[in-house]
């Protein structure tokens, strides 16, 4: 048998279906919305990564000049944005490597009497070929390549064999 | 019981949030033919939102300091991932909060929604307004770019104008004698901290007397209903306003972000403070009317300077502003028809001199 609806009004199974698509509807408008929001999240979530600073590519930097240390003396000198340490041995060689401690990152020194490198923060000691002798460094300092030109003394990163 | 019920009824058994929430439940919107203007509330609320979600972004990478401003603002549109429309939307949305809190207050004023006991909701909304205008005063600076230089400088000078204590204001803000890096730290101080501050207390402050008067019915609307109460209408506010005023934020939304793609802010160039001012500088367009009327007025005015004519001006007109609902109530009967052609005038001449400023060299 069909159900015969007057005009205006609604059979219970109708108004049931009509409630039911108002919900579907709903829920594909929220949805959408949510997800047009949601989508806003994504570029938030990018701005707050830091660009790469370009500065960590340096790979080559003005360390001193020659008449600045003596032998058996060290200098801090900025290599890109970090620091690094140029250390004239006692024959006059010179040496150099990263100046960031392994263990937590503090920057380290050279110490003339003990001829070591030495980082204050933990008491961790190096050897001058950056090797970790005593403390709490996990591991040795970089080493890095020391050219003297005519007057001026560049250190670089060690080419990969 | 689940996880979330579980919460629910410890918090339930200490704070009653449905009794909190009951007010919002009860507050209802009035349905007229004028109802459209009570979207423009919620939309500048809105508004400042945004402003508060992208300026605590843009805290991220921008440096406060003559030297370093210009770069950090460089370095946001142009290496920080998105940082073009983090800072394209903070200043659209400044833009847009600006015209949506002068088109809510000039519609509160010509439907006379200040009248009693509505002063107190009216006065707090114009300090909010100036403090609008004053977060687009001192966030302009911020990039240290040229224009912004030369409209801090006219703007602070302006400020030097007003009688006996204008040049201690003067100095005052630019932080010396002149506009330099102190200025710029100075009105970052101000934009970050000291502004939102007021601001959110004085906000606080409006929406609490909106929701303790409910929403006015405009005087021409009242009269009708008092003939006719048949006629009379409401929505409850939750959530059918609510979720139409969400469909307003969503469309606001959709706007702000077009803006800030294709049109997105640009930075200028880097302060010089002794090169000339750049020919055709102009203010913001929510500063324009003022600046224009500065422009205009004759350097001397009997035996008073034009400038300081022209800025005691201003000043009147603002008192006179605040004073809207009790200058209203002492005009007595014929005081809502005065008010309104005042008004009226007072838009039509901020109007004319923005336009006027606009196609002016």
């Amino acid at each position: 048998m069909v159900t015969r609806v007057l005009a205006g009004e609604q059979s219970p199974e109708q108004c049931r279906s009509s409630i039911a698509s108002r919900r579907t509807w709903f829920r594909i408008l929220f949805g959408a919305m949510g997800a047009s929001i949601a989508s806003l999240l994504y570029p938030v979530c990018r701005y707050l990564v830091p660009p790469p600073d370009e500065s960590l590519n340096t790979s080559e930097a003005l360390a001193a000049t020659t008449n600045e240390l003596k032998p058996n003396s060290g200098k801090t000198f900025r290599f890109g944005n970090k620091p690094a340490l140029l250390v004239r041995l006692a024959s006059g060689e010179y040496r150099s490597m990263s100046g960031v401690c392994t263990h937590l990152g503090c920057t380290v020194q050279y110490r003339p009497e003990s001829t070591q490198i030495w980082c204050a923060c933990h008491n961790g000691c190096y050897d001058l070929n950056g090797r970790n002798l005593s403390g709490p460094p996990p591991r040795a300092l970089d080493i890095y390549d020391v050219h003297v030109r005519g007057q001026e003394i560049y250190v670089s990163r060690k080419q990969a064999a | 019981m689940n996880a979330a019920g579980r919460v629910q009824t410890w918090i339930d058994e200490r704070f009653d949030v449905e009794e909190a929430l009951q007010p919002l439940r009860d507050k209802t919107v009035p349905v007229h033919r004028h109802s459209h203007w009570y979207f423009l509330g919620g939309l500048t609320l809105f508004l400042f939102g945004v402003q508060i979600a992208t300026g605590l972004l843009l805290l991220l990478y921008y440096r406060p300091s003559a030297s370093e401003a210009y770069e950090s603002v460089q370095h946001i549109m142009n290496r920080v991932q998105f940082g073009w429309l983090v800072r394209s939307i903070h200043s659209w949305s400044a833009n847009l909060m600006v015209f949506c809190a002068f088109a809510h207050m000039f519609s509160v004023a010509f439907a006379r929604a200040y009248r009693k006991p509505r002063e107190l909701t009216w006065i707090t909304g114009v300090i909010l307004l100036f403090l609008i205008l004053g977060f687009g005063f001192s966030g302009y600076l911020l990039p240290w770019n040229t224009r912004a230089y030369f409209a801090t400088k006219v703007g602070t000078e302006v400020a030097g104008q007003v009688p006996v204590i204008g040049r201690a204001i003067m100095i005052f803000m630019r932080g010396g004698e002149d506009v330099t890096g102190a200025t710029l730290t100075r009105f970052f101080g101000l934009h970050v901290v000291v502004l939102p501050a007021i601001a959110v207390a004085m906000l606080l402050s409006h929406l609490l007397l909106v929701q303790k008067f409910g929403i006015s019915v405009p005087a021409t609307v009242e009269n009708e209903w008092q003939d006719r109460p048949d006629l009379r209408k409401e929505m409850k506010f939750f959530p059918n306003f609510f979720l139409r005023e969400l469909m307003a934020w969503y469309i606001a939304l959709a706007v702000l972000i077009a803006l800030a793609t294709f049109l997105p802010w640009e930075t200028g160039t880097k302060v010089d403070p002794f090169a000339p001012a750049p020919p055709g500088i102009k203010p913001e367009w929510y500063f324009l009317a003022q600046f224009q009327t500065l422009k205009l007025i004759p350097s001397h005015i009997l035996f008073v300077d034009g400038e300081v004519l022209g800025i005691l001006g201003f000043g009147l007109g603002g008192a006179l502003w605040f004073g809207l609902p009790f200058i209203e109530a002492l005009l007595g009967m014929r005081g809502a028809r005065l008010v309104r052609l005042g008004v009226t005038l007072a838009l039509t001449y901020l109007a004319a001199m923005s336009v006027v400023g606009y196609v002016a060299r």
